[in-house]
């Protein structure tokens, strides 16, 4: 059962990292423009070549 | 009301022989720190990569502007610009590459940021975060529950961590509901917030008090796992009433409440509405609105009365004539002096009306709150009567308690606070995908309960822009070469009547007259009779042509009824709604659209007081209105109706009024609202009966002591999941 006392913080642990990002992602303005967001991708760079 | 392409292009490029560069924009700037400023637009016609790249590049190129980005989503646009950066520059660049923009007010760009939205957002993560790592420890505490090997010493370890997990997130997730409960209490009031406040604070306080005396039954878990469902009805709610709002205010922003001041030296400026001082001169382009009150100074020119008035005439207005704010300058450019600042124009008078229609309709209890007043007394009476009979019995006062918390826990609100806003939430995204845009889910509640549709005429039955009636094609395709030249409403629609063809070279339009060309055999004419040299004829909407030869055609125009309107009243009729017509124009033309309509009971020349006299009267004899307008002259009735509903191509004014925006050219979906609406009352009615149902059987449960944490936690997420559930039915219009 001892395992537990390293299991426990671990996941919790875990988890607040997950909290941390969202609200990371939160005050960084991620969700004002989700269509945006998933068409920039599609927008050429003129100066994106093979290396 | 139709906007002509003028309007919809707003004031975006000023005629090049003016020889000034465009207006002035330095109103709209907001100061971003030493030397930087920022320019929020409104972009129309921005849909793909393709466009995102093609303005952030075209505006890279742009001298003076040191970044622009462009949001997709809302199709604003922040453009900062260096010190020397000129932003009608901006603007034009932007017209130039076909993507027309309008300049947002700073301070409504300011509002566009969700803090509320935020607060709720991390709210509900820390919520989530609680309800799942609460749970990892209470798993095995339930465990014990049933027989399986859990020693005190392991079941304090796990309920200590449960606590240290689900405590302070409870409290961090609560927040919004215990402030929310604490302004209602101060205010001596209860909301459905105080219920949800007690309970939870009451279990917190129990359990860890349970904790330290070594108990069996914590909730931890519980009442952070109640905080997160709650929350998700709290979210979708406020989810709704954002994307309404966002959309009426670009709506807004395109309707450019902004005017264009004309300085001593001739120079033009931008400057919001708010800022229009009386005396101040102002240029009104052909296409635009007149902003405020104000008596022309310079310029010949027709407006276009029918937001105001109902009436689809143009009235010829010279110098000296007062326009009034809302009208809509149609051929001459016009420099008036403002008479009156926006706040007591005509449009302030009728704002005042909306006031207190929004007084009257404040009184209207929502379905949520109505079943809170019965819930909150039942489910306390409950609680205290548990603990003090258990008392009474025998039971010690700690157990007591305890099963008072567990009543509180398992009669959760749960059911009942996203019963409503689930229901709402499916309706509203039913009704968007189809164009219409529920304001506020109140609206979608009221909308339910219409029984009569009272109708404005211009704009809403009608076109709301003439439509050439009967002519003979030869004639048509006579004047039509001059027509296609000429931007007048009757011209274009003349032009429309003839197809496509070429225009007339060398025509010069006069302003307020018409427009005539040379051709080679003589002079040929376009316009008013006085101008063509035709007899003063009737009061029938009319255009004139002279050909070369000097022959003489007249042209009729009528305000057209939309073809998707005729079978309204049928439609209505059939969901059991009667109908009728209170319109500003002459009676004449309200007897034809009333006719075709098959509408027997219409009102005509009625004016904004009288259309809301006309509704008293309706509402005196029991009758639910829903009022369908568009026009300044409705604003105040689409208030002080029961329900409003206003078409997408309506002044910001009565769209704001309104609690639902239709499809301007799909007035047949007014009758689908009323379907998704009555269907989403009846959903939510479920859920009612059916939250009523589960409390019945779980109240009395807990009362007894049946209840313990495991029990609690599954029946509390089972009652939600149900609720929601049947809410999504709506999305694939089910519940017919």
């Amino acid at each position: 059962m001892s395992i537990i006392v390293i299991l426990a913080p671990f996941s919790l642990a875990l988890a607040l990292l997950g909290l941390a990002a969202f609200w990371w992602t939160l005050r960084n303005d991620q969700y004002e423009d989700p269509q945006g967001d998933a068409s920039r991708i599609l927008i050429e760079d003129p100066e994106d070549r093979p290396l | 009301m139709a906007l002509t392409e003028g309007e919809a292009r707003t004031w975006a490029g000023t005629p090049p022989d003016e020889g000034v560069g465009g207006p002035d924009l330095s109103a709209y700037l907001t100061e971003t720190g030493p030397g930087g400023r920022r320019l929020d637009l409104l972009v129309s016609g921005a849909h793909c990569a393709a466009c995102i790249a093609r303005i952030e590049g075209e505006l890279a190129g742009t001298p003076g502007v040191a970044s622009a980005r462009l949001n997709l989503s809302t199709g604003r646009l922040a453009v900062g610009l260096e010190p020397e950066g000129d932003p009608g520059q901006v603007v034009r660049a932007l017209d130039r590459i076909g993507y027309p923009a309008t300049p947002y007010d700073p301070d409504s760009a300011r509002q566009a940021q969700d803090r509320e939205g935020r607060e709720l957002a991390m709210a509900l993560a820390v919520a989530g975060f609680g309800a799942g790592n609460a749970m990892i420890f209470s798993v095995p505490v339930w465990a014990g529950l049933f027989g399986q090997e859990l020693g005190p010493a392991t079941r304090t370890f796990m309920q200590w961590a449960s606590a240290g997990v689900g405590a302070p997130c409870a409290v961090f997730a609560g927040m919004v509901f215990f402030r929310s409960a604490w302004k209602a209490l101060r205010a001596g009031r209860a909301n459905m917030d105080v219920p949800i406040s007690i309970g939870v604070i009451l279990t917190l306080v129990v359990s860890f008090q349970e904790t330290l005396l070594m108990g069996r039954d914590t909730y931890f878990d519980a009442a952070v796992t109640l905080l997160f469902l709650l929350l998700i009805g709290r979210w979708m709610d406020h989810a709704l009433r954002r994307r309404a709002r966002s959309a009426a205010a670009d709506l807004l922003a395109l309707q450019a409440p902004s005017a264009v001041l004309l300085a001593e030296d001739g120079t033009e400026r931008m400057s919001p509405l708010r800022l229009v001082r009386p005396g101040d001169r102002l240029r009104v382009r052909p296409g635009e609105r007149v902003p405020v009150d104000g008596v022309v100074e310079t310029g010949e020119s027709e407006i276009d009365n029918a937001l105001l008035t109902g009436e689809t005439t143009p009235q010829p207005v010279h110098p000296g004539v007062t326009c009034r704010a809302g009208a809509l300058n149609l051929t001459g450019l016009l420099t008036l002096r403002a008479e009156a600042a926006c706040e007591d124009s005509t449009l302030a008078r009728i704002a005042r009306l909306v006031e207190s229609g929004a007084q009257s309709r404040s009184t209207y209890v929502q379905l949520a709150d109505k079943a809170a007043a019965i819930y909150v007394p039942v489910v306390h009476t409950a609680a205290a009567l548990t603990c003090v009979i258990a008392w009474m019995l025998g039971i010690p006062v700690r157990e007591a308690v305890l099963r008072a918390a567990t009543v509180l826990i398992v009669t959760c609100p749960c059911a009942l606070g996203l019963a409503v806003p689930a229901v709402q939430v499916a309706a509203a995204s039913r009704l968007f995908r189809r164009g219409v845009l529920v304001k506020s889910g109140a609206g979608l509640e009221r909308l339910a309960e219409a029984d009569h549709v009272a109708f404005d005429k211009t704009g809403v039955l009608t076109e709301g822009r003439p439509r050439l009636l009967n002519a003979d094609p030869a004639d048509i395709a006579r004047a039509a070469p001059l027509a296609r030249a000429s931007s007048h409403p009757l011209a274009r629609a003349l032009a429309e009547a003839a197809g496509e063809g070429p225009a007339a070279t060398g025509a010069i339009e006069i302003a307020g007259q018409g427009i005539e060309a040379r051709a080679t055999t003589g002079l040929m004419r376009l316009g008013r009779a006085a101008f063509v040299g035709a007899p003063l004829s009737g009061n029938q909407t009319e255009l004139w042509f002279r050909d070369a030869d000097g022959a003489l055609f007249r042209f009729a125009f009528a305000d057209a009824l939309r073809p998707e309107a005729v079978g309204l009243a049928a439609a209505l009729a059939g969901r059991g709604l009667s109908a009728s017509i209170l319109s500003g124009d002459v009676e004449a033309a309200t007897l034809r659209v009333a006719g075709r309509m098959g509408i027997p009971d219409w009102r005509a020349g009625l004016t904004p007081q009288g259309k809301v006299e006309a509704l008293d009267d309706l509402k005196a004899a029991g009758r639910r209105v829903l009022m369908v307008g568009d026009g300044l002259n409705d604003v105040a009735a689409l208030s002080h109706a029961h329900v409003s509903m206003a078409p997408g191509t309506a002044l910001d004014a009565s769209q704001s009024a309104a609690d639902l925006v239709y499809p301007a050219d799909h007035p047949e979906r007014i009758a689908e609202a009323i379907d998704t609406a009555r269907a989403a009352r009846r959903r939510a009615m479920e859920n009612f009966a059916f939250a009523a149902l589960y409390n019945l059987v779980a109240g009395p449960a807990a009362m007894l002591g049946f209840v313990n944490p495991f029990v609690a936690a599954l029946a509390m997420s089972g009652s939600s999941l149900v609720v929601t559930l049947n809410a999504l039915r709506l999305l694939n219009g089910g519940g017919r």
